[in-house]
């Protein structure tokens, strides 16, 4: 077998990084357990606010660099004030965001230099399921649809077969395809 | 009862490695639960033929399989190949005999069977990989008046309740049981995950041919990037027919099979489907190709009737269960040692191992999925690993001889 030397790329991924902590948890399940959080203030009528601040992972508590705040509102076709994005289209911005994560780290481990890439998510939702306008429609999407452009080095081949392999491994992917039991109650 | 070496199982891999022993004169016993070959004789549907063509089959020291090169065993002539070849050179094989546990001694090892212990100097674990069928936990939440059959107990359609029948998983023992209840007129719906497609022949060859010549079959356990993958890597989705035709999602679904993404999950009595079928069925595509293109480039030559891209059926997520008469599981299996000392073992029970070289000095195993290489798990690819074994075996009964 020949070794093909991997050209020196930088897609701002530290790969070395990602695979050392891959090897490092596989030996320490206990460390690799994290746990997400995210505290949200009802404001008035259907806006809402959302804090995203701390974390724990790793064994300890971590917090970001900086809080982050999600607007939660409803448009105005929906008779709502509209001081944000609609919770279900902050959904498609984090599996965009997930995905493309995904893609910067995949092409980097395969020595693939993007040069761009961009991503239009579009959910189908039919929404008389919320309004319980029609029992027989869920409340959730139909369906998702990601398109990705991506100008990269690579062929067509290598650039579907890494937004392929960004999917395998994406939890935001994995959290909109398959079930998740969620439990919610009143303290 | 003494010897040098114990094998514990009779198929291929413990045949090919007591031929090598045999070769080496090194004196040792073949333990098998039940007769040579008993997985093949046991675990085997009726149509069953070897993914690999004949040309292939080679045990060590054997002559050619004979027949058409280019043709297909069925279980029952393998059996018959494994006979013969234990035979040709008269192979120890102590029948009927269940290994009960293995413990390390001053000098070695000691084998407790149902038939008295051995003392040994060296273990090889030929056991295979069919302990026990993996299935989902949710197995449990289908209803009990859904008959379950694991791919291993599975034998005949006639086999399984009349009606439309989930077959869940898509490797080779997937899709050639879900097309030979589709053959026998049965509604059958495919939940798909992860899956290796291939076409059976390309450019006029079998895939076989062109992955033996290209070398992918011959990559080293220490030089694939990620081994943990290869070696839980589904099997091909292949089937072994006179026809030689391609057996894949694409074709299953033109016969009329209904493809959903994994089974992930069961509530109020529906089968919850995962969503991610178009990007396992876009990677299986171009993994495909990519092997095509290593085939063509290798040959010199540009794409020839290359098979077109799965077709995306349309997305089903949920189904009613009632609406299936029973489920097949070819969810995979996996071995069992609750014969060797845990330590020996990983998290996940399998055996730790280093191209076969256990963790305790005069310890083997072989027959793995890439224990040495990607043809390792094959009926032809254990020659070679018994042959490496084997010479580290001899070495090791030479150093503990020395050190005695």
């Amino acid at each position: 077998m020949s070794t093909v030397e991997s050209p020196v790329v930088d897609n701002g991924v530290n790969v070395e990084a990602l695979l050392g902590a891959r090897q490092a948890l596989a030996e320490a399940p206990e460390a690799a357990q994290f746990r997400w959080r995210a505290r949200c203030e009802w404001v008035n009528g259907t806006h809402s606010r959302t804090t995203i601040h701390d974390f724990s992972g790793l064994g300890a508590e971590h917090t970001h660099k900086s809080s982050s705040v999600i607007e939660g509102d409803h448009p105005e076709v929906f008779a709502s004030e509209d001081h944000g994005p609609t919770p279900t289209e902050t959904v498609l911005a984090a599996l965009a965001g997930c995905l493309t994560a995904g893609i910067a780290a995949v092409a980097t481990n395969r020595g693939i230099q993007l040069r761009s890439v961009s991503a239009v998510v579009e959910a189908d939702h039919d929404i008389r399921g919320i309004l319980g306008a029609d029992p027989d429609v869920r409340n959730g999407f139909d369906g998702v649809r990601v398109r990705y452009e991506i100008d990269a080095d690579a062929s067509r081949a290598d650039v579907e077969a890494l937004v392929a392999q960004s999917q395998k491994r994406s939890a935001v992917f994995d959290i909109l395809t398959n079930p998740t039991a969620v439990t919610v109650e009143v303290a | 009862m003494h010897t040098s070496v114990v094998v514990i199982g009779g198929g291929q891999a413990g045949l090919a490695m007591s031929w090598w022993l045999t070769r080496a004169g090194v004196d040792h016993v073949v333990l098998e639960r039940g007769v040579v070959g008993q997985s093949w004789r046991e675990r085997r549907w009726h149509s069953l033929r070897l993914l690999t063509p004949n040309w292939m089959n080679r045990l060590p020291g054997a002559p050619d399989v004979g027949g058409d090169p280019d043709g297909y065993l069925g279980a029952t002539a393998v059996v018959d190949l494994l006979d013969g070849y234990a035979r040709s050179f008269a192979a120890p094989v102590r029948p009927h005999t269940t290994v009960l546990g293995v413990r390390q001694t001053v000098a070695g090892f000691r084998v407790d069977t149902d038939g008295g212990p051995w003392r040994c100097r060296a273990v090889v674990v030929a056991t295979g990989t069919e302990a026990e069928s993996r299935i989902p936990a949710l197995a449990a939440e289908l209803g009990g008046d859904l008959q379950q059959v694991a791919a291993l107990g599975y034998r005949e359609p006639d086999q399984v309740a009349p009606g439309a029948v989930l077959v869940v998983g898509a490797s080779a023992s997937g899709v050639q049981i879900a097309d030979e209840l589709r053959r026998a007129g049965r509604s059958v719906t495919l939940a798909v995950g992860d899956h290796v497609r291939v076409p059976r022949t390309y450019r006029g060859r079998d895939i076989y041919r062109w992955m033996d010549e290209l070398g992918v079959l011959d990559e080293r356990y220490d030089e694939v990037e990620d081994l943990a993958r290869a070696r839980r890597l589904p099997s091909l989705q292949l089937v072994g027919t006179p026809e030689r035709r391609s057996l894949d999602l694409a074709t299953l679904s033109a016969a009329g099979v209904q493809l959903t993404g994994r089974l992930v999950g069961v509530a109020r009595g529906r089968a919850l489907f995962s969503g991610s079928l178009a990007n396992f069925l876009k990677a299986g595509d171009l993994k495909q190709a990519r092997l095509l293109d290593r085939i063509d480039a290798h040959v010199g030559g540009g794409p020839v009737d290359r098979p077109g891209p799965t077709p995306l059926p349309a997305a089903v997520t949920e189904l009613d269960l009632a609406r299936f008469s029973a489920v097949v599981w070819a969810t995979g299996h996996r071995p069992r040692y609750p014969w060797l000392d845990p330590c020996l073992l990983d998290r996940r029970g399998a055996i730790r191992h280093e191209g076969g070289i256990m963790g305790r000095p005069g310890m083997y195993v072989l027959g793995l999925p890439f224990t040495r290489r990607r043809r390792s798990n094959l009926l032809a690819g254990v020659g070679p690993d018994a042959e490496a074994l084997c010479g580290h075996l001899v070495e090791h009964l030479g150093r503990a001889r020395s050190a005695a």
